[in-house]
């Protein structure tokens, strides 16, 4: 075990430690903002577990928060059944749905990964709406418990750290060794004699499991769950700019990302509630032409000047 | 039934003039365009606006729009997308950006339309009823496929026929050797890129004539075309002519036998039989 690796650990505990503590630490407010920003930490890490290495940008995870949080739905309020049964099941259901879908399109070119995931969350809330009007009627689903904001904080924040500390043993592991090797160059990969549609669809699945375990976690704060709201299809998009903004080379990148974005989206949500599109998309042209890396890469490059010149 | 395969058919022709569009650029110019809807969505939003504030009719608006997508889309390629072009070390790695870049272009072009019209751009033009061989349809879907069928059709001879069509057919197959028999490649590329984007805003003059738009709906042409493309395989003209006859029947026949709801649906079920089973195209070689 190389000492860096550990020292990362033991930050990352410190941070979780701390993070622990502010929903005494805060008003109502800004503890909002930190349940969302905490969502958004647990997404884009699992994001980057899969995307960061392979660099298959994957736009499935409102597709899969989407079916966690309506699966809660659902379950509360069609089949009465608890809150933490259907937290157990929804995870399940993202994975199995996210092995599928790796298996028919991780076979193949990057592109058509791409380009599946873009409209799946749309497809499925195509879907979904139409069983929900034909078959079964009722349109909303309550989700009613007794949990408070600082409650789904700390399971987030818990999601978080679990997605973290899975992410640090994949990345030290012989699977998470191969995934980099298929990002730096595919055909290398499959001639050394890796298994890449194998790796690639496990670590997809892991992806699927925690963005829908995230998406139940997600639908009490919501208490009334409708298609059109938890199959966002922006929120796919949030993880990736959040992710790539912090950089999707180190683990702890997204965080980097995550804090200072959720608070920016969160003003322009409020100054300027009808320009938030276009204020994504020259986030994108943002990080394309000017931070490739994200804000990690930058300041890695600086340091390693500093180095240099030092 | 009689109906579906009528309607059906004269949307494909519209789709696939669409996609012959992405695929000049994503088979010539190798930028996986994913602004492609959005462009289209300009060309209707273009069409609306000119016919309900000053009458102009679509046909008309169509010969100066696809001139004014080609520059547009020219620059686009020139400064935007040309440094990434530049930058890539890889296919791959130019995947990736462009796929980004154009993600970032995607939700500009939609936050700026949706500013300006926010609301659905539906219009009348052409209601008359017509009857196809016993089937009643109305005249604009008639004129847009005849109108798609005709572009589709010069472009094709163009292609094959001519000696700039055969430069851009050369780049397609590979950008290398197309430089070493003294192709300008970044030229051609630009061209072909800019052209796909005419293309496509012309079809988007020819769907707002017959179709109900908004400006958040882009993305859903984009996927249409990539699946036909998809399916007809990378630079395959015949394919994706033959890909876009199945989209828009099966379209057709999903929207009016189940749920119009379920169109989107029904193109990921091909999508899906497509990966699976003929992920070169429909008359793709596999590779070995």
């Amino acid at each position: 075990m190389k000492p860096a690796g550990m020292s990362e650990l033991v930050w990352a505990a410190v941070l979780v430690f701390v993070a622990a503590f502010l929903p005494w630490m805060v008003n109502g407010y800004w503890l909002s903002i930190g349940v969302t920003a905490m969502m958004y930490i647990a997404l884009s890490t699992s994001w980057v577990m899969f995307s960061g290495p392979t660099h298959y940008i994957s736009l499935a995870t409102g597709a899969f928060f989407g079916v966690g949080g309506y699966l809660v739905g659902a379950g509360m309020s069609d089949y009465q059944q608890s809150f933490w049964l259907m937290a157990v099941i929804a995870p399940i259901v993202g994975a199995i749905l996210a092995a599928l879908i790796g298996f028919a399109t991780l076979r193949l070119s990057g592109v058509y990964f791409v380009i599946f995931t873009l409209g799946l969350a749309e497809m499925i809330r195509n879907v979904v709406s139409w069983v929900q009007n034909n078959f079964l009627g009722s349109r909303g689903l309550y989700v009613l418990t007794d949990f408070r904001d600082q409650h789904i904080y700390w399971m987030l924040l818990a999601v978080a750290a679990v997605v973290y500390l899975l992410g640090w043993f994949i990345s030290r592991s012989r699977i998470g060794f191969a995934l980099r090797i298929i990002g730096g160059d595919e055909t290398v990969a499959r001639h050394v004699g890796i298994n890449t549609a194998t790796a690639k669809v496990i670590l997809f699945t892991t992806t699927g499991f925690f963005a829908a375990l995230v998406g139940a976690i997600i639908a009490p704060r919501w208490s009334y769950i409708e298609p059109n709201q938890v199959f966002s299809p922006q929120l796919s998009f949030l993880v990736v700019i959040m992710a790539l903004l912090g950089g999707a080379g180190r683990l702890w990148g997204p965080l980097v990302g995550v804090i200072p974005f959720t608070i920016l989206w969160e003003w322009v949500a409020i100054q300027f509630p009808n320009q938030s599109t276009l204020f994504l998309g020259l986030c994108f042209l943002l990080i394309v032409y000017a931070l490739p890396h994200g804000m990690v890469g930058r300041i890695e490059e600086l340091r390693a000047r500093m180095r240099r010149g030092a | 039934m009689l109906d579906i395969v009528v309607s059906g058919l004269l949307l494909s022709g519209t789709y696939a003039l669409v996609a012959m569009g992405l695929n000049l650029q994503y088979g010539v110019a190798r930028i996986m365009n994913l602004a492609n809807g959005e462009i289209l969505i300009l060309g209707a939003l273009a069409s609306f606006w000119f016919y309900t504030t000053s009458q102009v009719s679509p046909l008309l608006t169509l010969v100066f729009i696809t001139p004014a997508s080609f520059v547009v889309n020219w620059l686009i390629y020139r400064f935007l997308l040309t440094p990434l072009v530049r930058r890539a070390k890889t296919q791959g790695a130019l995947e990736v950006d462009s796929i980004l870049a154009t993600f970032g272009m995607s939700f500009i072009i939609i936050g700026i339309v949706v500013s300006i019209e926010g609301g659905f751009f539906a219009y009348n033009f052409l209601l008359d009823p017509i009857s196809i061989i016993g089937s009643t349809t109305s005249l604009n879907r008639l004129v847009a496929f005849v109108i798609a069928c005709a572009i589709g059709l010069a472009l094709y001879l163009w292609l094959n026929l001519s000696r700039s069509g055969v430069a851009v057919r050369a780049v397609s197959v590979s950008t290398e050797a197309a430089g070493l028999v003294g192709i300008n490649v970044p030229r051609v590329s630009a061209f072909a890129f800019a052209l796909g984007g005419a293309i496509t805003a012309a079809g988007g003059v020819l769907i707002s004539t017959f179709i109900t738009l908004d400006g958040s709906i882009g993305v859903v042409f984009t996927l249409k075309a990539l699946i036909i493309v998809i399916m007809g395989g990378v630079g395959d003209v015949r394919g994706a002519i033959v890909a876009a006859l199945i989209l828009g029947l099966v379209e057709t026949a999903v929207a009016t036998l189940i749920d119009p709801g379920l169109t989107l649906a029904a193109a990921y079920l091909m999508f899906i039989l497509v990966l699976l089973f003929r992920p070169e195209g429909l008359f793709g070689r596999r590779a070995t």
